[in-house]
């Protein structure tokens, strides 16, 4: 791997933002998406959980959050893809003093519908909002004093609020996802929050359809047909056809229902694909580098092995190290926990290393500038 | 009363460069000391310090070699010529 010092957009059509557990990196590749060229590490030596794309009003920002083990977390920008980046005096997303709480990791930045509104996930479990296009946040007050707070309780990764889903359609609904705590929804703008967990099981715990505290890894929408979300769950698949009101198992015909992400397909609603994990083990079954889509909303899952390793792969995908473009035909990207990134030119019918030897990657989002 | 404090390398983007920065107040502990030092490097202290206003768990600031947990956290006396490094714990992995 050679790393530059930045890519050149001027040249690029897709873009990867690629976090690891030790700095961030950017992939840059005409559209044929044949090359990349590869910058960083930014950050270097800091765990880089989530990063974003702001590209509205003509703006071309990369956000991402950093955490070094001793200073604590902040939130940075770059206009220059990476030549320059932020580097913010007071951290811009805190808890204020009064909740008690502190923060531990920036888990998610979303961009919003609507213009200027962004959102951060983080830990422990809570939302935070900016209006003016993330110069400033504020804690989104109605779920945090929502009384299911004190009672949820931390996974394997901590008690994350790890997905932030807006809607195109209605500026004031927006999904989230936590856990432990599982889906929960807004219709008023982040005032009121009602769970929404009706169907989705948490084989954890004594009773198996809880109201809340399910472990929900992944939930994913398309932008055409936002009523319908697809979820991966600690244990299960689940689709909504009502904005997540109700659930409805879609297990059919994949080798493991334990897995991290969940990915759109970016122009068809009824394409997801995912990376199945062997339950204990948590890594590709059997050995075998395989990832699963769905072309009828999870009728059906066809498992895509073409140009993966079929033996001695043990390799785990996290929640947000999978990602689409939106070129024709997508672009399906994912990183591994081993630092390799997997890339498909053709919707995930072929397959080939991108890149290998970075630190674990933790996010992966894909970019059409 | 002069103190001085020794600022560690990842942290120098915050005070221009400055590995040792000097302060002179009337500050009578460690806590009174940082908040000067904070009005001049503002940038130091959500880096050092959680929003409930606590040490973070892998910064260490010594009063001499002696660590402020051990003697009295932000009430841990200074007196003139005082030297006070802050530094992260050390880690691995």
């Amino acid at each position: 791997m050679e790393a530059k010092t930045f890519v050149n957009p001027k040249n690029s059509a897709a873009l990867l933002l690629v976090g690891t557990m030790k700095g961030a990196f950017l992939l840059s590749s005409e559209a044929s998406r044949e090359r990349w060229d590869v910058s960083g590490p930014h950050f270097p030596g800091r765990v880089v959980y989530s990063m974003a794309y702001d590209g509205r009003d003509r703006r071309q920002r990369i956000w991402a959050s950093s955490t070094h083990f001793a200073f604590g977390t902040l939130l940075h920008s770059t206009e220059d893809f990476g030549r320059t980046w932020t580097n913010p005096e007071s951290a811009p997303v805190k808890f204020p003093e009064e909740t008690g709480q502190s923060l531990r990791q920036i888990w998610q930045i979303a961009v919003g519908s609507e213009q200027g509104k962004m959102y951060c996930g983080v830990e422990p479990a809570a939302l935070f909002e900016s209006n003016d296009a993330g110069q400033s946040w504020s804690l989104v007050q109605g779920l945090f004093d929502h009384p299911h707070r004190s009672q949820w309780q931390p996974g394997g990764g901590g008690l994350c609020l790890h997905t932030i889903l807006v809607d195109p359609s209605n500026a004031k609904r927006l999904h989230v996802a936590i856990s432990t705590g599982g889906v929960y929804r807004t219709d008023d703008g982040g005032k009121s929050w009602q769970v929404r967990n009706q169907g989705i099981s948490a084989e954890f715990l004594p009773d198996k359809y809880p109201e809340f505290g399910q472990c929900v890894h992944k939930v994913a929408r398309h932008p055409s047909r936002p009523e319908r979300l697809f979820l991966q769950n600690h244990g299960g698949l689940f689709r909504s056809d009502d904005a997540g009101d109700s659930w409805h198992e879609i297990v059919n015909g994949v080798s493991s229902d334990f897995g991290f992400p969940m990915a759109m397909h970016p122009h068809d609603p009824d394409t997801a694909y995912i990376f199945p994990l062997e339950r204990e083990m948590r890594c590709s079954p059997d050995g075998r580098l395989r990832v699963y889509r769905t072309r009828d909303a999870g009728g059906s899952w066809q498992p895509l092995s073409t140009g993966f390793p079929q033996e001695a792969s043990y390799e785990t995908v996290l929640r947000d190290g999978m990602d689409a473009d939106s070129l024709q035909p997508a672009g399906i990207y994912f990183g591994t926990r081993s630092g390799k990134v997997y890339g498909s030119r053709d919707e995930g019918e072929t397959w080939r290393l991108i890149l290998a030897g970075l630190p674990a990657i933790t996010c992966v989002k894909a970019v059409v500038l | 009363m002069a103190i001085a404090f020794y600022i560690p390398g990842l942290l120098r983007l915050q005070t221009g460069g400055r590995s040792q920065v000097d302060i002179d107040a009337a500050a009578a502990t460690v806590g009174e000391a940082l908040a000067v030092l904070w009005l001049e490097y503002p940038g130091l202290r959500d880096r050092l310090v959680t929003e409930q206003g606590e040490v973070r768990q892998h910064v260490n600031i010594f009063v001499g070699a002696e660590n402020i947990r051990d003697c009295g956290g932000f009430s841990a006396t200074v007196s003139d010529g005082a030297a006070i490094t802050i530094l992260p714990a050390v880690s691995g992995g």
